[in-house]
């Protein structure tokens, strides 16, 4: 067995466990534990030194047939992108598990908190090593039943029922688009095979598919994975799944889950169909922008601090696909180390609201009241770094990622050139930085500064157990943030191969 | 020791101390105010050990990536006389100041808190001095702001200052999307992002680098609260009266000035983004030192004061041959504005913390040390000849009136009457005459760890611009005897002026015999501000979220699926929300999948 199939199933293995009864939380927080020692394992035996132009550079690789015709396997594999992706989800994995004893004994089900939180993690973990197309699909579908399970049934807010089915209807309706398109790609590469290497081989040597072709399959999958990330307009289903989501279901599938549908891009959709992707990038830049000034306007008109943080997860997703459309190696690298960034921060995030939730028992602005940093100083100091890595301050992993991004949109350029769409856009999309200042920063001040309310609010501070979770999603951002060059090396090699691919810059 | 050692310590000895008091000192604030203050003095010695050495600084590549290459790297040449000056000078006034709080702070619930934002201070502020390039100077420039958020926020339960501290950083932020604009598009100009790359590249003029060179400016806008960003930094006063003295007028505020001499090669080349420069410098002095006319909080005038002072710098940066005059005047400036704000502190400190110079008075007995140090900071301020703040602001103007620009020159001649004027008003009324309340009868002069400072930046608010001082900050412009030309003579003619009519209206006063609500009301700058942000920002966003969430939800996600749902009973069977429901709708998920793909 290899240690990436461990990393996949061990979470399934103890889920199961957990439902023929063994104890809840010792035996998730041991597998989510367990995983996230295997991940950097994984990640410290990792040798990506040979580039394999035309593909990607999987090590780790394992594989076990199971169809001969089209060839089918359970293979997984990992290259930079995958290991960067993996990392982020056994960190925020192990967080998820962890945070939420208190919501949990208010829900009371504690046998179904853990196990949805595993197969969702499970899931992701699959959908991000899988080296084999049906399988990279079919483990992300099976990460979303879990995640609608939980947000139906122990959901918060009146309208959690219908929250539930809209997101089930939104995104199953997104997969079936994907799924379709996905065909569709299968098919034009010869409909033989599932196997990634050998798709990337056929799509960038023997059958080139007609662009006509190529652009049509393309905004099929640009369609279904945008729903999946929530690409403005496709984005409605995620503040209010967010919100009335149960914290480690909030931070699991904002965190990590969503990432899928970049990654999907990033996978399959932009090397495999680069006429295609060349031919809609203009619309993706408009539809970005939309995610990060149009819903980054909303997210300064919530009223509660939940819903904010949902738009303001959307809202960040544009600045990943800004570096994916710019397609150079610094764009695409910020990408994917800003799909790590704001993974951990917005799991960190949820993971303070749900904190005080517990103890205040709303989100609503007005009735938190103000001064709260008085009556919970370690909550308002841990929350004061969570809200200004997620503006990028410098020395969290996300201005690294954002500086990346924006540097990636640009090219030094010889006299006489000017500026193109891509440019103009990433300009815009800058004034982001400057409206997410605003909402964080205001939530923050609104929250925990200012005087305490009359008569003053009582509750106890995080304990020991409930800031370890949060220490290591802020240590996490933190190291990456003063040195990037831990994932940046995986990253080096596995980007230079893809952008050969796609024939970036 | 050799350079490269000394200069790390200076950059990461702070962050050290600030790292250990957060961590687990917070409990000990004595030994935290110890560590920072001992942390401060060591960088000081550093600092003044590194104008004799020299050798390379090793650098660390930050991201190294195709190309693109961001360098931790420090900047001290051996010619690098800008960086050494600007550190002395941080970390000078830094230590006095770190000093003077052991006393103001000793009983401040927060000391620990406050201390450990003062090392961060001292961490980000030497980074922007030693990057050596664009990318690393942003990122300090982020920290410092940060810095300056939680030490203008430190008494965060008071509404005033929590508001401050936010205004600070978003007005910043504001200024910072040029900034990072400006980055970029050098880097698109040039293809480095180092200061010596981008000489290296021998930019030539163009449109382009003009725009590039005016979006880094407003960078400088932001941080050296240059109009229009200039609202935050009065503001800023709501923090303790040290911070305002360290960071929002001898340090932090100027460095947009010195951010501007590092590029000053570029502003040389591009022409229009000069003209911007020295006209915005120019419009901030003139307007501020008009705001200063009317206000009544001791810190309030002071902080009007700093925007107008740093107006002259920033007008300096955009004169040919004005970028030295300007640094010098930083270097004077920051001495005598850190001494009249630590004065200040030593006033409220006594007086019980009342700010409102019309509920002072008589202060000249009761503290006569703080007195006489006061007096010289407001000579060095309002540039009798002879002191330090004489020779820089002589050096602006006459760069000015050199390089032919009579319009920033006789905005400068103008400022220089109005500082004397609204100066002596503070002094008469605050030090003069008899108390007007009971705080400042009982006011009483101020312990030794508080005065001393004050004493020891007196001393150099009146000769650091002589000889010795000029050359061992290496700066360039010294007092020399000056030019008996045009602007000598007007200016001596404004300060005798200004000085004359402020004796002549204030003296013997209880109230302010001028009333200008204009000039009070510092133009309505912030209330017209207040109402854009409520149109363009609040309104725009309320919409924008109806918008999303009665417009566009229903039309890309509700509609569809409730009609394709709406065809039967099926909704009604799924509503059921049991668990069989789900596992039933999964398992046939999976099983038309299988089929779908085997087919």
């Amino acid at each position: 067995m290899s240690i990436l199939e461990i990393i996949v199933f061990l979470p399934i293995l103890a889920a199961l466990a957990i439902g023929f009864g063994a104890p809840a939380r010792f035996t998730a927080l041991g597998a989510a534990g367990i995983n996230l020692i295997c991940g950097l394992v994984a990640a410290g035996t990792a040798k990506f030194t040979d580039i394999e132009v035309g593909g990607f550079s999987f090590v780790h690789e394992s594989s076990r047939p199971l169809l001969d015709d089209p060839e089918l396997a359970l293979a997984f594999g990992l290259d930079g992108i995958s290991l960067v992706l993996l990392i982020l989800t056994v960190i925020v994995t192990l967080a998820a598990v962890w945070v939420s004893p208190a919501e949990i004994k208010i829900k009371g089900s504690t046998k179904l908190y853990y196990t949805s939180s595993l197969l969702i993690s499970a899931g992701a973990l699959g959908a991000f090593l899988s080296t084999d197309l049906f399988f990279l699909y079919a483990f992300h579908e099976l990460a979303l039943i879990p995640t609608f399970l939980m947000i139906g049934v122990f959901g918060f807010g009146e309208n959690r029922k219908r929250t539930a089915w809209t997101i089930t209807i939104y995104l199953g309706v997104g997969s079936l688009i994907l799924l379709a398109g996905l065909i569709a790609l299968f098919l034009n590469l010869g409909g033989n095979t599932f196997d990634l290497a050998t798709l990337y081989e056929t799509a960038s040597n023997d059958v080139n598919i007609p662009a006509e072709t190529q652009s049509w399959i393309y905004l099929l999958l640009l369609v279904g994975f945008g729903i999946l990330v929530s690409l403005f307009p496709f984005h409605s289903w995620a503040p209010d799944a967010y919100a009335d989501a149960p914290t480690p279901i909030a931070m699991l599938h904002s965190g990590v889950l969503k990432k899928f549908g970049i990654y999907g891009l990033i996978r399959i959709a932009t090397p495999m169909l680069p006429a295609g992707a060349e031919k809609w990038a203009n619309l993706v830049l408009v539809l970005l922008l939309g995610n990060i000034i149009i819903l980054g306007l909303a997210t300064i008109a919530q009223k509660r601090l939940d819903r904010m943080l949902g738009y303001s997860s959307v809202m960040h997703m544009g600045y990943v696909f800004l570096g994916v459309v710019a397609g150079t190696t610094i764009g695409m690298s910020g990408a994917v180390l800003l799909m790590f960034a704001h993974g951990v921060s917005i799991a960190l995030l949820f993971a303070l609201a749900g904190s005080l939730r517990d103890r205040f028992g709303s989100l609503e602005f007005e009735k938190l009241g103000s001064g709260l940093g008085k009556t919970v100083p370690k909550l308002g100091l841990l929350f004061g770094f969570a809200a200004f890595a997620s503006i990028g301050l410098p020395g969290f992993a996300n201005f690294a990622s954002e500086v990346m991004v924006f540097f990636g949109a640009f090219q030094p350029m010889e006299k006489g050139d000017s500026l193109g769409f891509l440019q103009w856009a990433a300009i815009i999309s800058l004034w982001g930085v400057v409206i997410s200042a605003v909402y964080m920063l205001r939530a923050y001040r609104n929250i925990f500064k200012g005087p305490l309310a009359s008569p003053e609010p009582r509750a106890a501070d995080l304990t020991w157990g409930e800031r370890i979770p949060v220490l290591l999603l802020i240590v996490a951002l933190m190291l990456i943030g003063f040195v990037p060059e831990i994932l940046l090396k995986y990253l080096r090699p596995a980007l230079e191969s893809l952008t050969l691919i796609g024939g970036g810059g | 020791m050799d350079a490269n050692t000394l200069a790390w310590i200076i950059l990461l000895l702070p962050l050290m101390v600030a790292a250990s008091i957060l961590l687990g000192l917070k409990r000990m604030p004595g030994l935290s105010a110890l560590l920072s203050t001992g942390s401060a003095v060591i960088t000081l010695v550093c600092s003044v050990m590194l104008f004799s050495v020299t050798g390379a600084v090793k650098a660390f590549p930050w991201i190294d990536l195709a190309g693109f290459r961001v360098n931790i790297g420090l900047l001290v040449g051996e010619d690098d006389t800008l960086a050494k000056g600007m550190m002395f000078i941080v970390t000078f006034i830094g230590s006095l100041v770190h000093i003077f709080s052991l006393g103001y702070m000793k009983d401040d619930e927060g000391k620990a808190r406050y201390f450990a934002g003062l090392s961060i201070f001292m961490f980000s502020m030497t980074g922007i001095v030693l990057a050596d390039n664009l990318v690393m100077m942003f990122i300090f420039w982020e920290l410092v702001g940060v810095s300056s958020y939680i030490l203008i926020g430190h008494w965060y339960q008071k509404n005033t200052a929590a508001d401050a501290a936010k205004k600070a950083f978003l007005t910043n932020r504001i200024g910072d999307f040029g900034f990072m604009i400006g980055i970029l598009l050098v880097w698109v100009l040039t293809g480095s992002i180092s200061f010596e790359g981008i000489k290296a590249a021998g930019p030539v003029a163009s449109t382009m680098l003009d725009i590039a060179v005016i979006c880094i400016f407003c960078g400088a806008i932001g941080k050296s609260a240059q109009v229009p960003l200039h609202v935050w930094l009065p503001d800023a006063m709501e923090g303790p009266t040290p911070v305002s003295a360290l960071i929002h007028a001898a340090t932090m505020v100027a460095a947009g000035v010195f951010m501007l001499a590092r590029v000053s090669f570029l502003i040389e080349i591009a022409d229009v983004a000069a003209q911007v420069i020295m006209w915005v410098g120019a419009v901030t002095a003139l307007l501020a030192a008009l705001m200063a006319l009317q206000q009544n909080d001791i810190k309030r005038i002071l902080a009007y004061s700093t925007l107008s002072q740093l107006g002259y710098m920033v007008m300096a940066q955009g004169i040919v041959g004005g970028s030295d005059a300007g640094m010098f005047h930083l270097y004077t400036h920051a001495f005598f504005k850190a001494l009249l704000f630590l004065g200040s502190g030593a006033v409220i400190y006594a007086c019980h913390h009342e700010q409102d110079i019309w509920k002072m008075g008589g202060l000249r007995k009761k503290m006569p040390i703080t007195f006489w140090t006061f007096a010289i900071g407001t000579a060095a301020l309002i540039a009798v000849p002879g002191t330090s703040g004489f020779f820089s602001k002589e050096g602006i103007l006459h760069a000015a009136h050199e390089a032919h620009h009579t319009g920033p020159w006789v905005i400068g001649l103008i400022v220089a009457f109005l500082t004397p004027f609204y100066m002596t008003r503070l002094f008469i009324v605050a030090f003069l005459g008899k108390t007007r309340t009971e705080n400042a009868d009982h006011a009483k002069e101020v312990p030794p760890i508080m005065f001393v400072p004050l004493g020891i930046l007196a001393v150099l608010a009146l000769i650091s611009a002589y000889g010795p001082i000029a050359h061992f900050l290496q700066a360039r412009g010294e007092a020399h005897m000056p030019h008996l030309d045009a602007t000598f003579w007007i200016s001596l003619v404004g300060l005798i002026g200004g000085v004359g009519l402020a004796i002549h209206f204030y003296r013997g006063r209880d109230s302010d015999p001028i009333r200008i609500p204009l000039f009070e009301n510092k133009f309505y700058i912030d209330e017209i501000y207040i109402g854009l942000v409520r149109i363009f920002q609040d309104a725009v966003a309320t919409a924008v979220a109806a918008f999303d969430r009665y417009i566009l939800d229903p039309l890309v996600a509700r509609f569809p699926a409730m009609t394709a749902f709406s065809a039967g009973s099926i909704l009604r069977f799924f509503q059921v929300g049991n668990l069989q429901g789900y596992a039933f709708l999964f398992g046939a998920g999976v099983v038309a999948l299988i089929w779908f793909l085997l087919l």
